[in-house]
């Protein structure tokens, strides 16, 4: 190839740098590359391709973020902006379990601060539990509620929590009986047959 | 009144969205297709794609999402010719108080991707993404398998049933950030970055994902368009009220018996859908106030229950229907709770891009942990209204609005209950007769020498010595 000059262009489809050589968990790989293939600019498979880390590392962890940057070929700076900005990245070590309790207005009309600090306490001394107050979780049909490793429960009082607890510890789904997925919407105009309650959703994590 | 109390007065509306929602299977493309689904799509692709926009310009179908503007029209505004168009489904369905469109994602998602197709027909848009809240992980998982159903159906894709229209469809997790359910947040977040808003104009429909003319509607909006087929736009036209046609999907909670999802034809009185479907606060109190439209909109008291719900009527209050998500507060809240919550909410995501927001946000929670502690002066409400009046208008998105609007209402609307919380915060301080006195000399308009700092008149004094928190957008977990 001639130096470049007034004759050839910059190949701007080149990565800027040398991208490093990271030993990159073959799955994680694959994932991150089918993901980039979906949209027009790879750069748009940031979110899911950090999701996906997490999911691998448990946290955005220097080295997850640095597999990601070398599959998606972009710095690890840019990630790491990216993933700050965002509540669900955790940047931060944490347990493998996360509980998101909505603390939002409608669930705290209906007691969930309470809920939260009893939450909290019961998971003080468990670090596999991530116990966190999260912004509306979208469910304040069935406040309080929590989020348990993306599964939605409630409404749930401080004397759920023992037995959430236990689920969540046992892999088993959480509180099957009280999960959203499970329930009939609210409108009483809206089914005009009888229907029965949906299936609960399996364990979480 | 009395059956108000009990239970629903009038009859039922017309169901459009909700219609035997709960079928089990319904998720499913075999049982929607058996209810008559996916029809639609064939109608309007036998049409020209100026006669599908012409019915939905008659449907008088106004965007579902918050700003309720009319649907048909923000099509119309991409432009014409081949180029690459995008629609992209708002799912970053985050407002406090909202949840319908989880309801539907969940449990018809076919009804979303039918409406999508047609939309995309319509505007000429040939790549579409859902942007799907990373919270909602059920409901996007649902998506996904509905989407490859449709796929192999042939409903997305090459070609979609011979028409020679052609459309991709991506379901996008988010990651959980609120102001990722601004357009241009959400535009920004989809490309891969933090979820900042973007200077308008350009307007998405011009330069929206990747530069290119986007169409942004939401959940709502877009699972409409299958109804609005098949009835024909001026038909729909017919339901719901002038300016307000058809009819939506309401999330009621907060302090109601029955807190979920309902559908109503735009134009019932507000009471008839808090008290009459939802239930109304438990026996023995009364409604203090209520967010007709997620947490967002500036509330009304129990004196405006009987405002008709749609856009117009409660436009008028000084209110917005919003994204339809009515939070009721009863009579032994305190108002100042509810300030509280929705301060640090916002506070909380504010992106920090915008001063006004990241500030004024910042500084109402400070002025209302004053009041609750009763160190704030008479006039710290004065220049807490001062603050939402600078934040309004002044920011390239409205998540600050978002919070002044509600703040602003709750100071107009129940000042005194802020004064008597003051005074009796200070009292149980044990700030007795001295104390009282600078609130008179203060409300004099006199130099006060404050527990908390010291403040002119003016508000240009020194500012209450205080820790400053983390920037709002870096902060973690709740507030």
């Amino acid at each position: 190839m001639s130096p470049l000059g007034w004759d050839a262009a910059a190949d701007l489809e080149k990565p800027p740098a040398t991208v490093p050589d990271v030993a990159v968990p073959e799955a994680l790989r694959a994932e991150i590359d089918a993901r980039m293939a979906e949209y027009p600019d790879r750069r748009s498979a940031a979110l899911p391709a950090l999701a996906a880390a997490q999911r691998v590392h448990g946290w955005c962890s220097p080295e997850a973020i640095e597999q990601v940057a070398a599959v998606m070929r972009v710095t690890p700076a840019y990630l790491e902006s990216v993933a700050s900005f965002y509540d669900m990245l955790e940047t931060e070590p944490v347990g493998r379990h996360s509980v998101y309790v909505c603390t939002n207005i409608s669930c705290s009309l209906r007691g969930a601060d309470e809920l939260y600090e009893a939450m909290t306490r019961a998971a003080a001394d468990d670090p596999d539990v991530n116990v966190r107050a999260f912004e509306c979780l979208g469910a304040c049909d069935i406040a309080p509620m929590a989020s348990v490793d993306g599964v939605y429960v409630g409404p749930l009082s401080s004397a759920d929590i023992p037995a959430l607890l236990d689920d969540v510890r046992a892999g088993r789904p959480v509180l099957p009986e009280r999960q959203l997925a499970r329930r009939l919407v609210a409108d009483p105009h809206a089914n005009k047959g009888e229907f029965p309650e949906h299936p609960a959703q399996g364990a979480g994590g | 009144m009395a059956e108000l109390m009990t239970g629903r007065a009038a009859p039922a509306g017309p169901i459009l969205l909700l219609d035997d929602i709960d079928e089990p299977g319904l998720a499913t493309r075999e049982v929607y297709e058996r209810r008559g689904g996916y029809e639609s799509l064939r109608r309007a692709l036998a049409l020209e794609p100026e006669e599908v926009l012409a019915q939905l310009e008659a449907s008088g179908l106004r965007g579902r999402g918050g700003a309720g503007f009319a649907m048909g029209k923000k099509v119309s505004f991409l432009p014409k010719g081949s180029m690459d168009k995008y629609l992209v489904c708002n799912a970053d369905e985050s407002e406090p108080g909202t949840f319908k469109d989880r309801e539907l994602m969940q449990k018809s998602p076919h009804m979303l991707i039918e409406g999508i197709v047609i939309a995309s027909y319509a505007a000429g848009a040939n790549r579409s993404f859902i942007y799907i809240r990373g919270e909602y992980v059920h409901q996007a998982d649902v998506l996904d398998a509905a989407l490859a159903e449709a796929r192999e159906a042939g409903y997305v894709g090459e070609d979609i049933l011979g028409s020679g229209h052609s459309l991709s469809l991506v379901v996008h997790r988010g990651a959980g950030a609120y102001i990722c359910g601004e357009e241009t947040g959400l535009l920004d977040s989809l490309e891969g970055k933090r979820g900042n808003p973007r200077l308008k104009p350009p307007f998405p429909a011009n330069q929206g994902l990747y530069q290119g003319p986007t169409l942004i509607n939401n959940v709502e909006t877009l699972a409409t368009v299958p109804a609005i087929i098949r009835l024909g736009g001026a038909e729909y036209a017919k339901l719901g009220v002038e300016t307000s046609t058809g009819t939506k999907l309401v999330s009621v909670s907060g302090h109601v018996q029955r807190p979920g999802n309902y559908e109503i034809e735009l134009g019932i009185p507000s009471r008839e859908i808090i008290y009459g479907l939802a239930g109304g606060p438990p026996a023995g109190r009364g409604v203090k106030c209520w967010f007709p439209g997620g947490s967002s909109s500036p509330v009304l008291t129990a004196e405006d229950l009987d405002i008709p719900y749609d856009f117009d009527s409660l436009g008028k209050a000084g209110s917005m229907l919003g994204s339809g998500a009515i939070i009721v507060v009863d009579d032994e809240t305190p108002i100042l709770d509810v300030a509280m919550k929705t301060a640090k909410f916002y506070r909380h995501e504010s992106c920090g891009k915008c001063t006004p927001c990241r500030e004024g946000t910042n500084w109402t929670v400070k002025m209302l942990e004053r009041i609750d502690a009763g160190e704030a002066t008479p006039m710290d409400l004065e220049i807490m209204a001062s603050v939402q009046e600078h934040i309004i208008g002044n920011c390239l998105c409205v998540l600050g609005d978002a919070m002044a609007m509600p703040i602003g209402s709750m100071i107009a609307k129940f000042r005194e209950e802020f004064e008597a919380h003051n005074e009796q915060a200070r009292r149980r301080r044990g700030l007795g007769a001295e104390a009282a006195s600078d609130l008179a000399l203060a409300a004099q308009g006199a130099f006060v020498e404050h527990p908390a700092g010291r403040l002119a008149p003016d508000g240009s004094g020194d500012q209450a010595p205080g820790e400053h928190e983390a920037a709002p957008g870096t902060q973690r977990g709740g507030a």
